[in-house]
């Protein structure tokens, strides 16, 4: 947990100031819509199909108990009643009033909240992995960089007008949770062979309309150079990338029209006439944001306490155990995923009194710490192993219990039609009939790990390209079509799926995926063998002929 | 369009010349680049100040052997969304140490005044008058800044090395945030 100073609520609370000042001044006209808009993009909002939408960053998804509280009362106070976890690490709220944004604001500022760098052609919220600091498998904590990262790139006066927005993640774990190879900057921490730990940089990844991976264009940097080097990155692109055409914006068409190569020498050239300036990072810098994350005292504590092996005894926990609870860095601890996925609901929506309850065992049970995955649920992440039950009674009794994370009802998915004004086709209908179908978690278990990603339109908010499973919908003379890709996957092995076959109409969509599980079921060679592996092994056309022989 | 220097609206004493017209002796004048790089060794040796009006598609590198007797670059802002300018500002000012004026041109808003300042622009042709009687409200709006740039505010980089070489540990009383 990273505890503002007075510098981050100065900036905050003037940041409310001036956001205050721009609504009345558009209020009363003085801007126009088109001068107000980069503004309030800014700022988080966004003008939706039927109203504004305010979204609130959450940087590297970690959020207080007191900041969950300060959510619930916004979903509360000025919308109805519920807000929406997104694909990088924020909550939307879909239906605020524009003459009470300042206020909805300045309550969120009093939490340290605000929606600066969620949306515009600026620098988004950085992301990265929700198991952040507690992870088994990680180096060291990847937060204390991206705060680094989060702070520079704040209201950055040379990349506030970028070609295009402009997304940055970050792993310090050998399997990678924060997809970085499909942002527009990745880095991966690691350590080199001389035992000093960097970033492996790359840059041009995304999806969209045209969907890359992520190229190395530095193998290894140090972490002094973190902050100059990513400049350097910005400034090469804020220059060159393409402003005449709006789908070629991205940092990814640059590189990929450049050639990676190029675009390295480009970067590396710039970067040497600044590494050695102001943004060379001092140690004290690093140490000053560092010692302001606070970790939690843990009491020392066995594995396997006696609570925990007599709750086993029980179908139902046994079942949540293994699959919503993960192993964590220290002994006698857990890392606790909650389902927002439950049955029939829209992926990553969690209510005001779910939120106020998850604040209230946050407190009890996590030191009052709460985490946001890309995969639009949240955890837990200091629960003790002898909680453990009593903590899975009370989420059950606010619906966020559901065995499901990681299997095939675990959809992402972007609000699609029912919100958006870009959406060709809804995804939430799609992604609820798709867990009512496999309501049945024996059926879903038997699948095991299978991620479904559904996106409403070409911009890919719900990363199609990278689902196991990956629904796109498009329009065709008017009616909602899917077109289906399999095989992708964001982790540290990332590849982007290959389409199935033609789309198919809305009503035979929840079919085609109970096809592909069909087919996956008799293709497989074992049991253990993943979906995406087998996929990976027999490849598009099985798959193609089971879906396609009956249509 | 009014010009803001020094955070005043001013009377704006260069006269801009377009590519083939005479240039006025005597007078300061703002030139088109190309009539600048083809006309330099005359225009070197001109009594009165001479600027130049540079465009955002080019590298501002091929300037420098001219920075020492231009008094003023003009750079262009098409539109505000088109933030290219940005880098020339602050690649003029602190790569090349051009000390004249840098002047922002072409759609320029209130709610930009201060990035443009940061950046190292000392001029402002702002697009509506309101917006330059503003001008010392906007550049004020904040009073923290994260990162270093052409203006010389302080930032939180040097705050915090100077905390963090001391060790000092947050106090509880400060809320917390992600």
């Amino acid at each position: 947990m990273y505890i503002y100073d007075e510098f981050d609520r100065t900036l905050v609370d003037e940041r409310v100031r001036e956001f205050r000042d721009q609504v009345a001044r558009r209020l009363s006209g003085e801007l126009t819509e088109e001068e107000f808009k980069p503004l309030r993009l800014m700022n988080g909002v966004y003008l939706q199909l039927h109203a504004y939408m305010l979204r609130i960053a959450i940087p590297y998804g970690t959020l207080s108990s007191d900041q969950m509280r300060m959510l619930a009362h916004v979903a509360r106070r000025y919308d109805r009643g519920y807000g929406h976890f997104t694909t990088r690490q924020n909550i939307q709220f879909n239906w605020i009033k524009l003459e009470e944004l300042p206020d909805a604001m300045a309550d969120l500022a009093r939490a340290g909240l605000h929606g600066m760098q969620t949306s515009g052609n600026c620098v988004r919220n950085i992301t990265t992995d929700q198991w952040a600091g507690v992870a088994p498998d990680e180096i060291e904590d990847p937060r204390i960089w991206a705060e680094l990262l989060r702070q520079h790139l704040t209201l950055h006066p040379e990349f506030s007008f970028l070609p295009r927005k402009f997304k940055i993640a970050l792993t310090a774990s050998a399997h990678d949770r924060a997809a970085v190879k499909i942002h527009d900057i990745g880095l991966r921490m690691y350590r080199n062979g001389a035992g000093e730990t960097g970033f492996e940089v790359t840059v041009g990844g995304g999806l969209g309309r045209t969907p890359f991976l992520g190229k190395t264009i530095k193998p290894f940097l140090p972490k002094r150079d973190l902050l100059s080097y990513v400049e350097a990155i910005m400034r090469t692109y804020n220059q060159y990338g393409r402003r005449d055409n709006i789908y070629k914006a991205r940092i990814k068409i640059l590189v990929h029209e450049l050639g990676a190569e190029k675009f390295a020498r480009e970067v590396e050239e710039e970067w040497h006439s600044i590494k050695d300036g102001a943004l060379a990072l001092d140690p004290a810098v690093v140490a000053d944001i560092a010692a302001r994350f606070h970790y939690p005292d843990y009491e020392e504590l066995a594995d396997n306490p006696p609570e925990l092996a007599k709750a086993r005894e029980g179908e139902r926990f046994r079942t949540w155990l293994a699959n919503s609870v993960s192993n964590h860095k220290v002994s006698g601890r857990a890392i606790v995923t909650l389902s927002l996925k439950p049955e029939g609901g829209p992926p990553g929506d969690a209510t005001a009194a779910q939120m106020d309850a998850i604040a209230e065992l946050a407190d009890r049970y996590s030191h009052g710490e709460i985490r946001v995955g890309h995969e639009q649920n949240l955890a837990l992440p200091h629960v003790a192993q002898r909680d453990l039950p009593a903590l899975r009674r009370a989420l059950d009794e606010i619906g966020v219990a559901t065995p499901n994370v990681n299997l095939i009802s675990d959809i992402i998915a972007c609000p699609g039609l029912d919100y958006c004004s870009l959406a060709n086709a809804r995804s939430i209908p799609v992604a609820q009939e798709i867990t009512r179908r496999f309501r049945n978690l024996d059926v879903a278990r038997d699948l095991g790990r299978l991620h479904i990603n559904i996106s409403g339109c070409i911009n890919a908010c719900g990363h199609h390209h990278i689902g196991h499973i990956g629904i796109l919908g498009v329009e065709k003379n008017g009616e909602e079509y899917y077109q289906v890709t399999i095989g992708g996957r964001a982790d540290e092995r990332a590849e982007l799926g290959t389409i199935l076959g033609p789309a198919v109409p809305y009503g035979e969509i929840a079919d085609v995926v109970e096809d592909i599980a069909a087919a996956y079921l008799e293709l497989r060679a074992r049991p253990d063998e993943l979906f995406i592996d087998t996929v990976k092994r027999v490849g598009v056309d099985p798959f193609k002929e089971r879906v396609y022989a009956a249509r | 369009m009014p010009l803001v220097k020094a955070g005043h609206i001013v009377e704006d004493r260069f006269v801009r010349v377009l590519d083939d017209a005479p240039v006025p002796e005597g007078a300061a004048v703002i030139l088109p680049a190309a009539r600048l790089l083809a006309d330099a060794r005359e225009l070197v040796l001109r009594q009165a100040p001479t600027g130049v009006i540079w465009p955002n598609d080019r590298k501002v590198a091929e300037l420098a052997p001219y920075l020492d007797w231009i008094s003023l670059v003009a750079l262009v802002f098409p539109n505000f969304r088109d933030g290219r300018a940005y880098s020339q500002a602050r690649l003029l000012r602190e790569r090349y140490a051009f000390r004249g004026e840098l002047r922002a041109t072409g759609q320029v808003l209130r709610d930009q005044l201060l990035f443009l300042q940061r950046a190292g622009f000392d001029g402002f042709e702002v697009t509506k008058e309101a917006d330059g009687a503003a001008f010392a409200e906007a550049v004020r709006r904040y009073s923290v800044f994260y990162q270093p740039a052409a203006d010389g505010r302080a930032s939180t980089l040097t705050a915090r090395r100077a905390r963090g070489a001391s060790g000092a540990v947050p106090s509880r009383r400060e809320h917390v945030a992600g």
